[in-house]
């Protein structure tokens, strides 16, 4: 069965050939079928996969299927093979069962559109690079595979590029994450030219032999992977371009920008953690970014009108949690958190998706209102959703993986009661932003009409997922909760295990950690009632004072972030281009023809067709030949 | 007959040459530069005879001979074209006939 | 008789620095004429005799009369006089009076240092002697030289001939006589 992995990846890619050859002379039926069936074929394979992994696991809990020889050249001689361990098989089953669901919704979404073959099209190449980079043996696959999603999500986020904004919010998103995969490119280039390999087993074992703990090079190496990891993953300072990609469409925004691409940064982390472990500086990096992202997203979140944008605020603020982990050496936190969130944010959005349909495209909640019978599989949705997101104690999947992350930033070997106490008021704001938009959207007087309701194929993946948000957390649960540990067990074969401490430093115990988690839950769930449902005014009272109005700009602009990019590096690079309007680099190529042209008049001027000046250059030219064979 | 120093004799052939030279350079009116051209031509005509003569040899004149004869056919020509430049024009300046130029 | 050669060859000079600087066509022709035979002399006194004697009948007496004919031809009278004084300006005489220098220089070096210590003129070569030299190795030049101006005379009657006014003024070339 393990030697069906390749299909993982292919199936969906040659799903794309198909759409983007002959797409257009597919029914929609037909080009649905093709796009769905292909993930379909991945994620069967891939839970068959998975099974048979579990089942019978092979010998170091890690296979590698190699198809042949990418480049060959001296040393360097990259493969394409793909890599399975309880890592990458547990991300991969994730991403490939949640984007079919997102593909069963998305026939329904997005039908009528014109561009139907097309989107499918996008979304079965992404797929096919998701799982190319989460498989790959080596970086330099696993940078293709990288690369691939950051053009899918280009394509995607600019999909009705017939309006500008759309472009420009696309633009927006490759550039930024082009200046992380830049650092990414420096990173590898780094690590062949020093450890000689890049194929990842390998090469941390190189990295762990020829470099002793602190070494230049691995803070080096893990600082610029970092970089590509933030830029991906919408994390400071590279998380300015997450908001504006909800230009695209809600099935993009919850696959790509929800589930799977931005977790890509967590996923590279977590794979290259030997080197984050010889660098405690780095590690310890990425927790204070992870921390400081958290809060200022929770922040923004709670300014926002744009209902998905709320949600992508909030991606960012959860994968800031995913960070938060991995800097302080809770690899598996990291990566249950991103199995739960991919549940239930993926959730979240298609149901946003199901809202924003229903109401003709309106995306602002305060226009929004009441909506809590008229959709009542949205509300649900969102109700259960929104609960896992917040963290509510016991019933969803968020709490148990948010809460093992909060006891780690305490009693983790990286952690700090500072970590931790901004991982509790991350709680607050979740709860606080959640509830504060399902009191908006889903109770209150309607402002608008439900014109559309969702139909089999767009219910049915959000009540799957529905359920996921409920049960995909009792796969490891806390000590004192029935102290399930399948899943750190599984995934320490191929991450290092912390062992889960009950009491950390300064005898905090996780009992109350979690119980002091579980009131800021409920702190921030009352202050949303009493803000946003019970007295509305007083909110916006609060906003019309000077200081409020401030705060509430400030927040709502992600913390100023464009406004300084924009006076930071895009004023410089604009004026710099209007001021080199006419190219000087240009110039020593327009020299060359300026030159011929200049020699051409010169010449053309000498024929001025009057007998006696031909007569006067002949006269000179034998003098000078004269001269010549005189004196010479 | 003389007994002449050849450089003395190829000398005035040059400085003969070179006045000519001189008017075809400096006229604009089409039959002086033909007269220069004249001039150009019996100064050449004038070096062979020279040295010819320092060998006591009738070969210089032989040349000279197929010069005039050549000027000859060349100053008939060259006035029919005088002829019909000034038909065209009406004047004899050798500027306007430039229409080759560029 | 060196000086004989030196005073006809200073005339010779002088009268085509002469020629080649009158505004008046008709003077320029006849100080030509001057010219040629002074060089004619010079010829003579080299022991030439036979190309003096050609010299001054073809040379002088029927390309330079050639060129009389056409300026009477043409008619230039005192405006043609007037333009060409218009024209004659020392300005104009600066650059071909350099290139001029510069080229006598060069020849007046080539002759200096080339190490020619002959004279010229000892022996006279006659007539007899041209048509013998003509005749025999130079044959092939003498009928070349024919054939020249049998395509002279051609050209020059195809070239000069009037045409009809008309088909002149439109496109110059001439039409079926």
């Amino acid at each position: 069965m393990l030697h069906l992995l390749w299909l993982i990846p292919a199936a969906p890619f040659a799903g794309f050939v198909v759409l983007a050859l002959a797409g257009r002379r597919l029914s929609p039926r037909g080009v649905a079928s093709v796009g769905i069936g292909s993930i379909a074929v991945s994620a069967v394979v891939s839970l068959l996969i998975g099974a048979a992994f579990l089942s019978a696991p092979p010998a170091g809990y890690a296979w590698t299927q190699a198809l042949w020889t990418w480049i060959d050249v001296g040393r360097f001689r990259p493969q394409i093979a793909f890599y399975l361990d309880p890592l990458s098989l547990v991300m991969t089953v994730v991403v490939t069962f949640v984007s079919l669901l997102i593909h069963v919704y998305s026939a329904e979404f997005m039908a009528g559109d014109e561009g139907y073959g097309r989107f499918f099209a996008y979304m079965n190449l992404f797929v096919a690079s998701m799982v190319v980079l989460l498989l790959a043996d080596n970086l330099l696959l696993l940078y293709a595979g990288w690369e691939g999603v950051g053009l899918c999500s280009y394509l995607l986020i600019g999909f009705w590029y017939r309006d500008p904004v759309n472009g420009r919010a696309a633009r927006k998103a490759f550039i930024v994450t082009r200046v992380g995969d830049t650092a990414m490119a420096v990173g590898l280039f780094l690590l062949f030219h020093e450890l000689g390999t890049l194929q990842i087993q390998p090469l941390m074992q190189q990295a762990a032999a020829q470099w002793g703990a602190g070494s230049p090079y691995a803070v080096a190496a893990a600082l610029l992977l970092l970089g590509g990891a933030v830029g991906k993953s919408a994390q400071l300072p590279l998380q300015t371009w997450l908001p504006d990609a909800m230009a695209g469409p809600t099935p993009t925004s919850a696959l790509i920008h929800a589930a799977t691409m931005v977790t890509a940064g967590v996923y590279l982390i977590a794979r290259t953690h030997v080197l984050f472990a010889l660098a405690p500086v780095a590690q310890h990096t990425v927790a204070v970014i992870g921390l400081v992202t958290l809060l200022m997203a929770g922040f923004s979140a709670l300014t926002q009108h744009d209902i998905k944008r709320v949600l992508a605020y909030s991606t960012i603020s959860q994968i800031g949690y995913m960070f938060l982990a991995l800097g302080v050496g809770a690899w598996a936190a990291a990566i249950f958190h991103f199995m739960t969130h991919a549940f239930f944010k993926a959730l979240l959005f298609l149901a946003a998706g199901i809202v924003i349909e229903a109401l003709h495209d309106e995306h602002d909640m305060f226009r929004m209102g009441g909506l809590r019978r008229e959709l009542p599989v949205a509300f649900w949705a969102f109700v259960i959703g929104g609960s896992s997101l917040a963290g509510l104690p016991l019933v969803t999947a968020g709490f148990y993986s948010k809460d093992l992350i909060v006891w780690s930033a305490w009693s983790a070997p990286g952690g700090s009661p500072l970590l931790w106490i901004g991982a509790v008021i991350g709680v607050l704001l979740t709860a606080m932003y959640t509830f504060r938009l399902i009191f908006l959207v889903f109770f209150g007087e309607a402002h608008s009409h439900v014109e559309r309701r969702p139909g089999l194929r767009m219910t049915v993946p959000v009540l799957t997922l529905i359920a996921l948000s409920v049960v995909g957390g009792f796969v490891d649960t806390p000590p004192g909760l029935g102290h399930v540990t399948l899943f750190t067990r599984f995934v320490q074969h191929a991450l290092p295990a912390v062992p889960r401490a009950a009491s950390g430093a300064g005898g905090l115990t996780e009992t109350s950690s979690m119980l002091i988690a579980a009131a800021a839950f409920a702190l921030g769930l009352w202050l949303a009632f009493e803000l946003f449902l019970r007295r509305r005014r007083s909110a916006e009272a609060l906003t019309a004072t000077t200081a409020g109005r401030a705060i509430h700009a400030l927040w709502a602009s992600d913390w100023g972030m464009d406004w300084l990019y924009d006076r930071l590096f895009v004023r410089p690079v604009v004026w710099f281009a209007r001021v080199n309007r006419r190219d000087v680099v240009d110039l020593p190529f327009l020299g060359a023809a300026l030159l011929t042209r200049g020699a051409w008049a010169a010449l053309s001027r000498s024929q001025t067709g009057r007998v006696r000046w031909y007569a006067a250059a002949v006269m000179t030219g034998t003098i000078l030949l004269v001269a010549v064979v005189l004196f010479l | 007959m003389a007994s002449v120093p050849l450089t003395d004799a190829l000398l005035l052939a040059g400085i003969l040459f070179v006045l000519g030279m001189a008017g075809l350079l400096a006229r604009r009116n089409i039959l002086l530069m033909l007269v220069s051209i004249e001039v150009m031509l019996n100064a050449a005509g004038f070096a062979f005879v020279a040295a010819g003569a320092r060998w006591g040899q009738a070969d210089g004149q032989a040349m000279f001979v197929f010069i005039l004869t050549m000027a000859a056919a060349e100053v008939s020509v060259g006035l029919a074209i005088v002829l019909r430049l000034y038909r065209r024009y009406g004047q004899l300046d050798a500027d306007l006939a430039s229409g080759m130029k560029g | 008789m060196n000086v004989a050669f030196n005073i006809a060859g200073g005339i010779a000079v002088v009268a085509t620095l002469l020629a080649i600087t009158r505004s008046n066509a008709v003077h320029a022709l006849l100080y030509l004429v001057v010219s040629l035979l002074a060089v004619a002399l010079d010829f003579l006194l080299l022991g030439a005799a036979f190309v003096a004697a050609l010299e001054v009948i073809i040379y002088a007496g029927a390309i330079v009369v050639l060129f009389v004919f056409v300026v009477m031809m043409l008619n230039l009278g005192p405006e043609a006089e007037a333009v060409e004084q218009r024209w004659l300006t020392p300005r104009l005489w600066l650059g071909p009076t350099i290139l001029a220098g510069l080229l006598i220089l060069e020849i007046d070096y080539l002759l200096t240092h080339s190490g020619l210590t002959a004279f010229a003129g000892s022996a006279a070569a006659g007539p007899h002697e041209v048509g013998l030299t003509l005749f025999g190795p130079y044959l092939i030049g003498v009928e070349l030289a024919s054939m020249l101006l049998l395509a002279g005379l051609v050209g020059a009657y195809h070239v000069g001939r009037q045409v009809t006014a008309a088909k002149e003024g439109r496109d110059g070339v001439g039409s079926a006589h």
